[in-house]
């Protein structure tokens, strides 16, 4: 659905967006993360036919961004890093509008906003100006613009800030029943834990390029090593360390945990867990030590 | 794989596309609409400024007939009734300042460029939203004071007078509205807008006052050239704004930056060309050779294609050209010469001994004769940046046009025009004309490139490439030629004057 090959953008010998290539197929949902200014937007505007590649190609719904930028935007929606909204317009003129800019005839317009205001948790906002709205409101509705004429390609820069928690987790879920077997899904966000949530895939980018890709599993293995277990005891480790010693490396230890890593649990922790058992050492609990996506895009980004 | 990064531009909006634009009308008039800040003003100068100024227009009309002076109440109603339609339009600036610039600044800007309206469409739409209000306060105002008139004195305007204040009216609210929509698109913020904004006013208030003084010498004719211009700088404007608006530009760009040493690098690199000569590897050629491949690539190369790129501009310039002898010769027919005037049988070689006393021409010398060329292309140049190219075209006209005058003054006379010609013009004609046309044509570019920039650049990209393609061919080019027809022109060209028409 959307496919990437070297894309560049410059700006003024700056280069933003450098030689990304990536394919995101329908049904998937990819987050793209970094630190500001790492060229997340600037991506997401070229896909969006918005901004025009220096070089390289994008290739959205079936359209190439340069050469059929309009087709491109009929299939996109988009939700900006801002609402943007017209403040002075009732929720319904403002999405009638668009739906019309869109293609929509009247009356599916109407259906379709009616449907996603109410998904949102906001069929009030149908007849308010949008100035009385809540930050979080605002969003919403920018939420329900970029929805409104069903986009094989939804691209969300920044869904959930300013929104607070109730509402991030109602933007979250919509997200997630927008996946769709004919719908790519791409989330720029600095909410990691978001990301971890939503996505299928995380591309990492950092200085215009992707520097990580994969999914949240694959990047914890490729980037922090092997699953770290942690092992609980029923009283002190004293001797259980040598104990396991030739079928794991603990890294760390306490009073009465253990933990190591191993690239291969489903075999490791079962002979483990036996050999404990043989030599009367009660377990209490065996799992995987937690690593979040925070530690592997720090890693990432520091690198 | 490298992109061609041609921006698809479409100027065609018809049907399906109309629509859209109109979608886009209807919202920003609208939105507009609901501002009290400017729904008041409106009201104020479409319905109680006009009553109030065919109420003065009547106190007026009794006050200077009281005085023996009804002529001035006459010329004070049509003068009136353009001031009533004037006013209306003034306030479109405020809105067509912020169309685009605003929107940037309230964020409101990126989801309208993500829908699938062209740069064209969105240019329209805004710029038809900027001035549909305005222009319909305007005609109200006119209405309005009519009504007034006509119940106060019974005044009614001739026709052709209130279609020629319409038309103008109409033509200021354009050129008003293109030009702020234009300044809208190309800047950062709504605060630069509104400085910006002073290129706009002052002209117009010019041009409002002038129009004024020639409402009351009543000389309407000149109004209707005055329509006619307006029309002509609509046009211009408004395709200018089509081809320089770019929705990259205007969400790319934060700060209205100078960056100088990238304009340097870019026009050092437009300064540039590949060395060539017959297909043989310039790379390969001794050190002490290599300027074999540079001359090449500059003259067999480079400057035919800069020449191809600017042949719609020679054609123009050609036109123009073309297009002043006629004048010559219509002027020669209206206002001819008396016969002792041009006394050519009398010429000598002393004749061209003597001219460098006449105080307004040059000195005749190679040196003289060449400044006087080379400055006045330059100032062509220099007046084409600030006109879209139409001064240096009109400049290099203005000469041409007296030399056909003379060439059919020397007609009536009965001189051969041909031999004329061919002796005072053709001998350095032939090579300072072709100069004089190339570089005027490049001049054209500096001026149009505002206007249409080179597909795939910026307004700034254009013009500097322009530049560097003026420069690369008047150096190499026009100077050398100037220069031959100089030598010509001092030293050859009255020898065949003397020859043909002397004694």
């Amino acid at each position: 659905m959307i496919e990437l090959n070297g894309l560049t953008k410059q700006f003024d010998g700056f280069t933003a967006v450098d030689g990304v290539t990536l394919t995101v197929a329908a049904g998937e949902i990819l987050a793209l993360l970094g630190p500001n200014g790492a060229g997340k937007t600037t991506t997401v505007r070229m896909l969006a036919a918005i901004l025009r590649p220096t070089s390289g190609q994008a290739c959205v719904a079936g359209y190439d961004v340069v050469e059929h930028p309009r087709e491109v935007r009929r299939r996109v929606g988009l939700l900006t890093e801002h609402p943007g909204l017209y403040l002075r317009m009732r929720g319904q003129e403002y999405l009638d509008f668009f739906g019309r800019l869109m293609g929509l005839d009247a009356a599916e317009c109407q259906c379709r906003a009616r449907e996603l205001l109410a998904r949102f948790g906001m069929p009030e906002a149908w007849d308010r100006r949008m100035g009385t709205y809540s930050k979080g409101m605002q969003q919403k509705m920018a939420l329900v613009r970029a929805m409104l004429h069903d986009p094989a390609v939804l691209l969300l820069d920044e869904p959930t800030s300013a929104m607070d928690p109730q509402s991030a987790k109602l933007v979250r879920d919509a997200v997630l029943g927008l996946r769709h077997h004919r719908r790519a899904i791409v989330i720029c966000t600095h909410n990691l834990p978001e990301a971890e949530t939503l996505a299928d895939r995380i591309a990492i980018i950092r200085r215009g390029k992707i520097v990580a890709l994969g999914t949240p599993a694959e990047l914890k293995t490729r980037l922090l090593g092997p699953p770290l277990m942690e092992l609980r005891l029923s009283h002190a480790t004293d001797g259980v360390v040598k104990l396991v010693s030739g079928l794991v490396s603990v890294e760390a230890q306490g009073e009465d945990w253990l933990r190591y890593s191993t690239p291969a649990p489903q075999q490791t922790n079962p002979r483990l867990l036996q050999t404990l058992a043989s030599n009367g050492v009660g377990v209490f609990t065996l799992s995987e030590a937690p690593r979040s996506l925070e530690d592997v895009y720090l890693r990432v980004v520091e690198e | 794989m490298r992109i061609v990064a041609v921006p698809a531009r479409i100027c065609t909006v018809t049907g399906e596309s109309f629509r859209m634009v109109l979608t886009l009308v209807e919202r920003e008039i609208r939105d507009t609409l609901r501002d009290w800040r400017i729904v008041w003003p409106i009201v104020v100068l479409t319905l109680f400024f006009p009553a109030l100024m065919s109420f003065v227009a009547d106190l007026a009309l009794s006050w200077v007939a009281r005085y023996g002076a009804p002529i001035v109440g006459e010329r004070l109603l049509p003068f009136m009734l353009m001031v009533v339609g004037f006013f209306p339009i003034s306030f479109s600036l405020v809105v067509a300042l912020e169309t685009f610039v605003g929107e940037k600044e309230r964020k409101s800007l990126e989801p309208l460029l993500a829908t699938p309206l062209t740069d064209a469409q969105l240019y329209l739409g805004k710029m038809l939203a900027a001035v549909i209000p305005p222009l319909l306060a305007a005609y109200l105002g006119i209405v309005v004071y009519l009504v007034g008139l006509y119940f106060f004195k019974g005044w009614t305007p001739p026709l052709a007078l209130l279609m020629l204040i319409i038309l103008l009216t109409t033509a200021e609210g354009v050129v008003m509205v293109s030009g702020a929509v234009v300044v809208s698109s190309q800047t950062t913020s709504v605060r630069a807008a509104n400085l910006l904004a002073s290129f706009i006013i002052i002209p117009t208030a010019l041009l409002v006052q002038g129009e004024a003084i020639i409402m009351f010498y009543a000389n309407y004719g000149v109004l209707w050239w005055i329509v006619l211009f307006l029309v002509v700088v609509d046009i211009v404007l408004v395709r200018m704004g089509i081809h320089t608006f770019n929705r990259e530009e205007l969400l790319g760009r934060e700060i209205d930056e100078l960056n100088l040493a990238s304009l340097w690098r870019t026009f050092c690199g437009h300064l540039r060309w590949e060395r060539w000569f017959c297909g043989l590897d310039t790379q390969k050629m001794p050190r002490w050779l290599r300027w074999v491949g540079t001359l090449g690539g500059l003259y067999g190369r480079d400057i035919p294609a800069i020449l191809r790129h600017s042949r719609l501009a020679l054609a123009l310039v050609a036109l123009g050209l073309l297009f002043s002898a006629g004048i010559g010769y219509a002027f020669a027919a209206r206002y001819s010469l008396p016969p002792d005037m041009l006394k050519l049988d009398h010429v000598s070689a002393a004749t061209f001994a003597d001219l460098p006393s006449v105080d307004w021409l040059p000195a005749f010398t190679v040196g003289g004769v060449l400044s006087n060329n080379v400055r006045s292309l330059l100032v062509a140049a220099l007046l084409a940046v600030f006109s879209f190219g139409t001064l240096a075209v009109a400049l290099l006209m203005a000469p041409l046009a007296i030399v056909f005058f003379f060439v059919a003054q020397a007609a009536h006379l009965g001189y051969n025009p041909l031999l004329f010609f061919a002796a005072f013009v053709l001998p350095h004609g032939l090579l300072e004309l072709p100069a004089a046309t190339i570089a005027t044509a490049l001049a054209v570019r500096l001026g149009a490139t505002f206007m249409s920039p080179r597909q795939g650049t910026t307004v700034g990209e254009g013009w500097l490439w322009a530049l560097a393609d003026f420069i690369k061919v008047f150096v190499a080019l026009v100077l050398p030629l100037l220069a031959l027809a100089a030598a010509i022109e001092v030293h050859v060209t009255p020898s065949i004057v003397v020859w043909a028409f002397g004694r």
